[in-house]
């Protein structure tokens, strides 16, 4: 392999980029994103970078010595919109081809809409710098904003947490009765959603969003049962999609993000995926999903990198997913998976405090399959090491 | 110098959090024997070193995981660049003994 290319210039792009120099790869590699900016940390972008304690610089994930070392080109603000499997090229939106051997999806997922936001301003996704620019504006206006958030689940928590930090008037409203709950079952999800009210925010559970008020600038946020929430800024934080539109027609399979092996490979020899874009089987949960966390990304890196320099499915580490969350000053922390039916116990700590670790166990083995920790890192970060696989506990 | 704790209040495989006394926190492991201090905060994002998981004498960050090296305080992976500061530590009379360095780290 004399040049590979990486679509997508974010956390599993650059990943893998480092995991292929690591592997001692030393041939070209060249690297496509569509942002103008270089690789940056996107979880800071509804946490940190929000509420202004840091600025863009902060988030660059790389820095000038790692640059040159990696000796790769990078080619931003460039859209990659076609992949030739057969002539092994590249098309990119402004025409230019770029021929490759070894070919990385890291694409990502972009934010899903809401019918109806397209024609007013003051309606606002999260998921690149630009987006959390244009909404720390918005926030940070001077007054103190009605702010609606829809969606209760990570990111839109963190952006009610961060909002309400900036002294804004927040309600959070949620489709589901229980936000989180596939996350982190019932009980748990109780605890976490009870932060907004503990913070002084509102959440509307079983609540579904009919559509906006407004001319040209949002005013409200109508209810399915028909009740209006008087709105300056809105957030729509409800869920993402895989990006691979530019994937249509280039053989590359597709079902809910590319669909790949355990070691990241996809069904076109060359081609693998990387984050969260990647479908791949994972040998912790079992289960064959996406992933859409910071850590999988880095992980999922290593595995790509050698599956495509060796030609042959990497076989991945079987550790426990992991993933976190800041919210209203706690520190969420969260690995495993929670099968249905696990059971969580509190090992440490207080709920009424919002600070304790708990444990799930699942099957007759009462394993430990998954650990929850709020504001208690030392304690989460040895049980993590202990967690088993549902899959083999229930087998056993 | 600050005293930190008699030695056998902090067995190997622990490490303590020292915020009195101290322009920053600190970060104190006993690492199978060896006594290291580093500054708490990663240089990464906001996590306590101290809460991390000490493997031989390197700490893993218990938010991202990057892997320090106690005896330099080096960051060996991603996503720490920076190096976290290094302190001097002695144990005298059955205590441990903390000397705080200024200035920037190594
Ligand atoms: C606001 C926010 C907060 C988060 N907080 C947390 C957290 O607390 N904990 C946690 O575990 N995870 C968190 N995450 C998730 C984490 O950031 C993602 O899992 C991670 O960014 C995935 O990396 P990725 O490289 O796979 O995808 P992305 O970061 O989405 O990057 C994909 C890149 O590909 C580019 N691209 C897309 N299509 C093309 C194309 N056709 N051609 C060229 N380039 C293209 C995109 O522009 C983008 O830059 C958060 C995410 C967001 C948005
Ligand atoms: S905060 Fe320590 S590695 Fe990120």
């Amino acid at each position: 392999m004399k040049h590979i290319t990486v679509v997508g210039a974010s956390l599993a792009g650059l990943s893998t980029v480092r995991s292929l120099r690591a592997e001692g790869y030393d041939g070209a590699v060249t690297v496509v994103g569509e942002e103008r900016h270089a690789p940056y940390d996107r979880p800071p972008l509804s946490k940190e970078f929000l509420l202004g304690d840091v600025d863009a610089a902060a988030l660059a994930l790389g820095d000038a010595d790692e640059d040159e070392a990696l000796a790769a080109d990078w080619v931003l603000g460039e859209r990659a919109v076609g992949l030739d499997t057969a002539d092994r090229s590249l098309t990119l939106a402004s025409g230019r081809r770029l021929r490759t051997d070894g070919v990385v999806i890291a694409t990502g997922a972009s934010p899903r809409a809401l019918p109806g936001a397209e024609h007013l301003t003051g309606i606002h996704t999260l998921r690149t710098l630009d987006d959390a620019q244009a909404l720390r504006d918005a926030l940070r206006g001077g007054f103190a904003p009605r702010v609606v958030v829809i969606g209760a689940g990570f990111i839109g928590a963190e952006v009610a947490s961060t909002a309400r930090r900036l002294g804004a008037d927040v309600t959070v409203v949620e489709a589901a009765e229980t936000p989180l709950e596939r996350q982190l079952g019932r009980e748990m999800a109780e605890i976490v959603a009870s932060l907004h009210a503990d913070n002084g925010v509102r959440l509307l559970r079983g609540t579904g969003v009919a559509g906006f008020t407004g001319d040209s600038a949002v005013t409200g946020v109508r209810l399915a049962d028909g009740r209006l929430l008087p709105a300056d800024v809105v957030v729509v934080g409800v869920g993402v999609r895989p990006t691979t539109d530019w994937l249509a027609g280039t053989g590359v399979r597709v079902d809910d993000g590319v669909v790949c092996d355990a070691g990241c490979a996809t069904d076109v020899p060359g081609v693998v995926a990387v984050g969260d874009v990647a479908r791949c089987p994972h040998p912790f949960t079992g289960r064959h999903a996406r992933i859409e966390h910071w850590s999988n990304a880095t992980d999922q890196a290593r595995t790509a990198a050698r599956t495509l320099l060796t030609g042959a499915p990497a076989v991945p580490p079987a550790t426990a997913p992991y993933f976190w969350s800041d919210q209203y000053g706690v520190r969420i922390q969260m690995a495993g998976h929670v099968p249905a039916g696990a059971v969580p116990e509190i090992v440490e700590g207080d709920v009424e405090e919002r600070s304790f670790v708990a444990v799930y166990r699942y099957g007759e083995a009462a394993s430990p399959v998954a650990a929850l920790a709020l504001n208690r890192a030392k304690l989460f970060n040895r049980l993590r090491r202990t967690l088993a696989p549902a899959t083999t506990t229930a087998v056993a | 110098m600050i005293t930190v704790c008699r030695i056998e209040e902090l067995p190997p495989g622990e490490s303590l959090r020292i915020t009195d006394g101290v322009p920053a926190p600190i970060a104190v492991f006993n690492a199978d024997g060896t006594i290291y201090a580093v500054d708490d905060t990663c240089t990464h994002q906001d996590a306590s070193l101290a809460d991390g998981w000490l493997e031989g004498c390197f700490v893993e960050c218990p938010l991202h995981t990057a892997l320090f090296d106690l005896r330099t305080g080096m960051p060996t992976c991603a996503p720490a660049k920076t190096p976290v500061r290094t302190h001097q530590v002695s144990v005298e009379n059955g205590h441990i003994l903390l000397h705080i360095s200024v200035g920037e780290p190594a």
